[in-house]
């Protein structure tokens, strides 16, 4: 007797075996996919959009890369969801975590060939991970309390995230930008209130952090271009017709003088508005909505500079930078909160036209403006700089240190190695297979920038045999550098989030024995 | 065939459109029906156990999930079969009643089909089999009261507990940090349990989950979490000793229901009309100040304007909270229980009918009805209340809370708001974190079981033990009535005791052990010490005695388990004719 199909139609099953080597050769395709981008030497990848226009980015970053992939393999996904999470929590590391899982199910795969159990590697792997992070914790350095070290070392943690970025060439400039703009947001993660402002023209050596705050907008005709000591309301209003926002009001009238008198009324109304709003004392307004040629006339009349449409995170970080508050009725003038800053003036970058305040209170929001020579390298400039902004800004919170280079990995690698040989039964197999992956990272870093990697990671373990060794792989001068000199450091943070979610990622599909894929939904034709 | 004919030899239909129809009879039907069956139990089997596999489901749109749930692997598997469907159905039953062994109670029933079909082949007929299993099921269910433990713990005392609820995690991907999580979720359940009458309302603990940081970092949190923040970014993240007007009315201009039309046809009409909507706000807001609020929390959006005089007059506010959230919030900021006797309440509600549809309509506030049989109580849980209108705001009707919070995580602009130190601290939410959103998603699911089982142990605090050791002792007390019983049944008695065995095999082959040598070297153990806490030692730690390993289940969920499968599968050995469409 046939065995009914237990599934719809279109719905596959894959069980076993080939379930098992479906994911692994997903995972590891993926893997292989943004391995070549890890390292300073990394190259990047072009993405043509499939959509209209066919819009191309050109990156680095594993993040971007993979969200832009369409991929059918549920295992893949495991691995594009990791790098997803890991651009969110710590936003660098993105490639690092998916090479690593991939690597970790390359030596599974190897493992479940020679007929090990995979709950088997898995708990080898998980002493493994454990191991690891003590490993880690041991040689991790904290330079909280000395306030200039710290600063060095979150310069050498900016420097190392971007030296594998298209910045790497100015590196020493743009890690200065990102470490000023996060100390200034004083142990806040919230990136919102970093403004970076894309100018292209100009080389990327211009681009620069400003003291104050830059919104891109224009100056209202008519009114003052450049004010000294100004008063800041900063408001989120209608500044149009105001409408009488009680539902279902409508106006009917019966003869065409009523109809000019209600209009009478209406620009009376408005008229009142702005002269309450005037009536705070400003001489500088700034509106989240549109402003009519009416009231900005009106203010031009008072000699206030009057913004219209600045967006909500512009609002926002106005309002943060220059300590008002953000106002929608008029009424109290004498209790809401001003902003003010020294001097508002245009200013041009490039052809266009920018509002720049400066001198400003609080100053705990800033602005970076990004010049480069196409749309395409200040994209990517932007994703380099948000990467090296957010580690920094995690850095600040957690300010354990470690050195780069493929450091870290082989300081796990070294302990993680030497609980093999204490472990016995078939796990320490898996444990053994852990530190070779861990081992993979500096390979790849060598073999990305064209050097003798076997040579090179069998010298690096060799020098990680001596106590208190601090040496890397220093991939300019293609040789074992020490890491501590040439200034390499990690974020403690990033490291550590690479390794629990890779081997929580790669624990995660090894358990799968079984894969069922569901029909897929049928698209409704709308033509 | 299903054509009949009549007194005078004309044939004539009885299925419409017989030919287009296929259709299965007799044992044919039957063994159909038990291989598709079978078919859908070989799939959970290698999910048992703590050595058990997970299942990699891919939804129609595309959205990956990874589990070893039985109840969430058959939901997800979109089966097409009717069969397989019954399975399904019956694996989401033992999930509502119980919320445990749901990959259990299909490998059983797998089982009990296996063995039925044996002695189909041999002519039994399927209702006597069917019969014999029924009488073989109460005797397991019978053994398993026997060999039950009674449990001691209480509010000091939660090891017992946490024990049971790590046998039910040591199956699952978070097995790393079971310890922690069974903590938590004891915890929860204890915090919301109410201990007199042995009952607890799960609906009182949220679990909450968001991707970032690692598994270690699931924390239990005495209030509420909601995913919202503060609607005016300059409000005070912070709020100690907040008073939490709850409302449901929108912060905006009025929307009368029935149609009308304000027309406007007078320049004074046009001014008064302004003034008016301008004091209507003012006194919005000036509403929720005077009755002492110093929290708003609204289901609805709020007016610009609106939004800015909340924040001038200090007064912080969170909107669009969602309906679920708000009736959490308003149980955990303000609750008075109130108990009738169900008798009493329905003579109650006769009485009061009107009234009762007046305090529905007139102030909505949250009810929760708990029928407990046993007890045969109702139960009204009355919340902090939800307001409707401003006009009804009161200083009573203010929910209290120690503590708000916002915190943020990560890079990117997430925000949660932290509810804590409520008036009534009897809802809980338990906080997960996970390195990817299947990560998440599992253990969520996971916590979910485990409160579950914490959860039945205050119901019945019995407890029988793991590792396969309560099947087998019940396949040995199967076995030996076995022989009581005349008839045919006997065949069928015994093979449900074959049926029992089952499930240690499965665990046995799962933990890479040979199934029938361990098995028997078990069952032999238990027989020959008169032992019940043999089981198989899955976990390779050197000892079988379950007792030792501390691998306990509660004795609900399996009795369950037992009356489950039997009746499911008694169901499908009653089918014998099978007719569906066929395909277009």
């Amino acid at each position: 007797m046939a065995i009914d199909r237990i599934f719809k139609d279109e719905a596959s099953e894959e069980k076993g075996e080939r379930a098992r080597m479906a994911s692994f050769i997903g995972a590891m395709a993926i893997a292989d996919l943004v391995k070549t981008t890890l390292g300073p030497k990394g190259m990047d990848k072009i993405l043509q959009s499939t959509g209209r226009g066919r819009s191309v980015t050109v990156t680095n970053d594993g993040a971007t890369i993979l969200k832009s992939l369409h991929i059918d393999n549920p295992a893949a996904k495991v691995l594009v969801d990791i790098s997803k999470v890991q651009d969110d929590e710590v936003g660098d590391g993105t490639t690092s975590v998916v090479v690593l899982a991939g690597e970790l199910l390359r030596e599974a795969e190897k493992l479940v060939a020679a007929k090990i159990h995979p709950m088997t590697i898995i708990s080898g792997y998980r002493m493994a991970v454990e191991c690891a992070r003590n490993a880690l914790l041991q040689k991790v350095m904290d330079n909280k309390e000395d306030e200039e070290k710290f600063k060095s070392d979150l310069m050498k943690i900016a420097k190392t995230t971007l030296s594998s970025k298209i910045l790497s060439q100015d590196k020493e400039h743009f890690a200065k930008l990102a470490v000023d703009a996060v100390l200034r947001l004083k142990g806040s993660t919230n990136l919102e209130s970093i403004q970076i402002i894309k100018k292209p023209g100009g080389s990327l050596k211009d681009s620069f952090l400003d003291e104050g705050f830059i919104l891109d907008k224009k100056i209202g005709i008519g009114q003052p271009k450049r004010i000294e000591n100004a008063k800041i309301l900063v408001a989120n209003t209608a500044m149009d017709t105001d409408k009488v926002k009680i539902y279902g009001a409508r106006v009917r009238v019966d003869s065409m003088s009523r109809v000019a008198d209600i209009e009478a009324a209406e620009k009376e109304k408005m008229r009142e508005k702005v002269q309450k709003i005037i009536a705070h004392g400003i001489n500088c307004f700034v509106n989240r909505q549109l402003i009519y040629n009416f009231p900005e006339e009106l203010f031009a009349d008072a000699g206030i500079l009057a913004i219209e449409h600045a967006d909500f995170d512009g609002i926002e970080r106005l309002a943060l930078v220059t300590g008002g508050e953000i106002a929608s009725t008029f009424d109290n003038p004498e209790s809401v909160k001003l902003g003010h800053c020294k001097l508002i003036e245009e200013i041009m970058i490039g052809e266009d036209k920018l509002i720049h305040f400066s001198g400003v209170e609080l100053g705990q929001a800033c602005t970076i403006v990004l010049r480069g020579a196409s749309h395409h390298v200040l994209d990517e400039a932007e994703r380099s700089l948000h990467d090296a902004l957010c580690v920094l800004s995690q850095t600040v919170n957690d300010s354990r240190v470690l050195l780069g280079g493929g450091w870290p990995e082989m300081v796990m690698a070294k302990d993680v190695d030497e609980l093999a040989r204490k472990t016995p039964g078939k796990k320490s197999h898996a444990i053994e297979a852990f530190s070779r992956a861990l081992v993979a990272i500096p390979t790849i870093i060598a073999d990305n920038a064209g050097l003798d990697s076997a040579e090179l990671v069998a010298q690096l373990r060799a020098e990680h045999q001596k106590e208190g060794c601090t040496a890397g792989i220093d991939v300019i001068s293609g040789s074992v550098g020490d890491m501590a000199q040439l200034g390499i450091s990690e974020a403690f943070k990033v490291k550590h989030a690479v390794l629990l979610s890779a081997t929580e990622a790669a624990e995660m599909i090894l358990r799968v024995d079984e894969i069922i894929t569901c029909a897929p939904r049928k698209r409704e034709n709308r033509m | 065939m299903a054509l009949a004919f009549d007194e005078f030899g004309r044939p004539f239909i009885i299925i419409k459109e017989q030919e287009q129809k296929t259709r299965l009879r007799g044992l044919d039907a039957q063994k159909a029906n038990i291989s598709s069956g079978k078919a859908v139990a070989r799939i959970l089997r290698t999910s048992l156990g703590p050595k058990g596999m997970d299942k990699m489901l891919q939804s129609p749109d595309g959205d990956v999930t990874i589990t070893n749930d039985g109840a969430t692997i058959l939901e997800q598997m979109d089966v097409d079969n009717q069969i397989a469907k019954l399975m399904v159905e019956l694996s989401r039953s033992q999930d509502y009643e119980i919320g445990d062994g749901t990959t259990g109670v299909v490998v059983l029933a797998g089982g009990l089909l296996e063995q039925a079909e044996r002695l189909l082949e041999r002519g039994i007929h399927p209702i006597r089999v069917a019969e014999g299993y029924e009488m073989a099921s109460r005797i397991a269910v019978e053994n398993l009261e026997r060999i039950s433990e009674k449990f001691d713990f209480g509010l000091s005392n939660i090891e017992p507990l946490v024990q049971t609820c790590m046998t039910t995690l040591s199956s699952k991907i978070v097995n790393r940090c079971k310890r922690s999580l069974a903590e938590i979720a004891v915890k929860a359940v204890l915090a919301v349990a109410d201990l007199e009458r042995k009952d607890v309302n799960l609906e009182l603990i949220k679990v909450e989950g968001k991707v970032g940081g690692k598994l270690e970092d699931a924390e239990l949190i005495y209030g509420i979490v909601v995913d919202k923040d503060m609607s005016h970014p300059q409000m005070p993240k912070k709020i100690e000793d907040a008073k939490i007007a709850i409302l449901t009315c929108p912060f905006e201009p009025p929307k009368p229901k029935t149609k009308h039309k304000v027309d406007i046809d007078t320049v004074e009409k046009f001014q008064t009309l302004r003034v008016q909507e301008q004091k209507y706000f003012d006194d919005m807001v000036q509403k929720c100040k005077d009755v002492g609020a110093t929290l708003v929390i609204c289901q609805w959006g709020f007016d610009d304007e609106a939004n800015h005089l909340l924040m001038h007059r200090n007064l912080p506010a969170v909107r669009w909270v969602g309906g679920v959230e708000l009736e959490l919030i308003a149980i955990a900021t303000g609750l008075s229980c109130l108990s009738f006797s169900a008798l009493y309440f329905i003579c109650l509600l006769f009485i009061w009918i009107d009234s009762i549809k007046k305090f529905f309509y007139g102030s909505s506030t949250v009810f929760f009805f708990l029928y407990l049989p046993e007890s045969n109580v109702i139960n009204v849980f009355e919340g902090g209340r939800i307001v409707p209108r401003f006009q009804e705001l009161t200083p009573e009707k203010l929910g209290k809370a120690g503590l708000v919070r916002e915190k943020s995580f990560g890079t990117t602009k997430d925000r949660m708001l932290y509810i804590e130190h409520c008036a009534n601290s009897r809802a809980v939410t338990i906080f997960v974190r996970g390195g990817n959103k299947m990560i998440v998603e599992e253990t969520k699911r996971s916590v979910h079981d485990a409160l579950c089982v914490a959860r039945n142990i205050i119901r019945n605090n019995s407890i029988v033990y793991g590792g396969g050791s309560a099947e087998i002792s019940c396949s040995i007390a199967v076995e030996a009535a076995a022989d009581r019983y005349p008839g045919v049944e006997q065949y069928a008695i015994r093979a449900f005791a074959d049926a029992l065995d089952s499930i240690p095999m499965a665990l046995a082959e799962n933990s890479g052990l040979q199934p029938i040598e361990t098995l028997s070297a078990v069952k032999s153990q238990q027989i020959k010490e008169n032992n019940f806490y043999y089981g198989i030692d899955c976990n390779d730690v050197g000892t079988n005695d379950m007792r030792e390993q501390n691998v306990f289940e509660t004795l609900i969920g399996k009795q369950q388990q037992i009356l489950l499968a039997t009746q499911v599968v008694k169901m499908i050995l009653k089918i014998d004719d099978v007719i569906s469409p066929t395909d277009y």
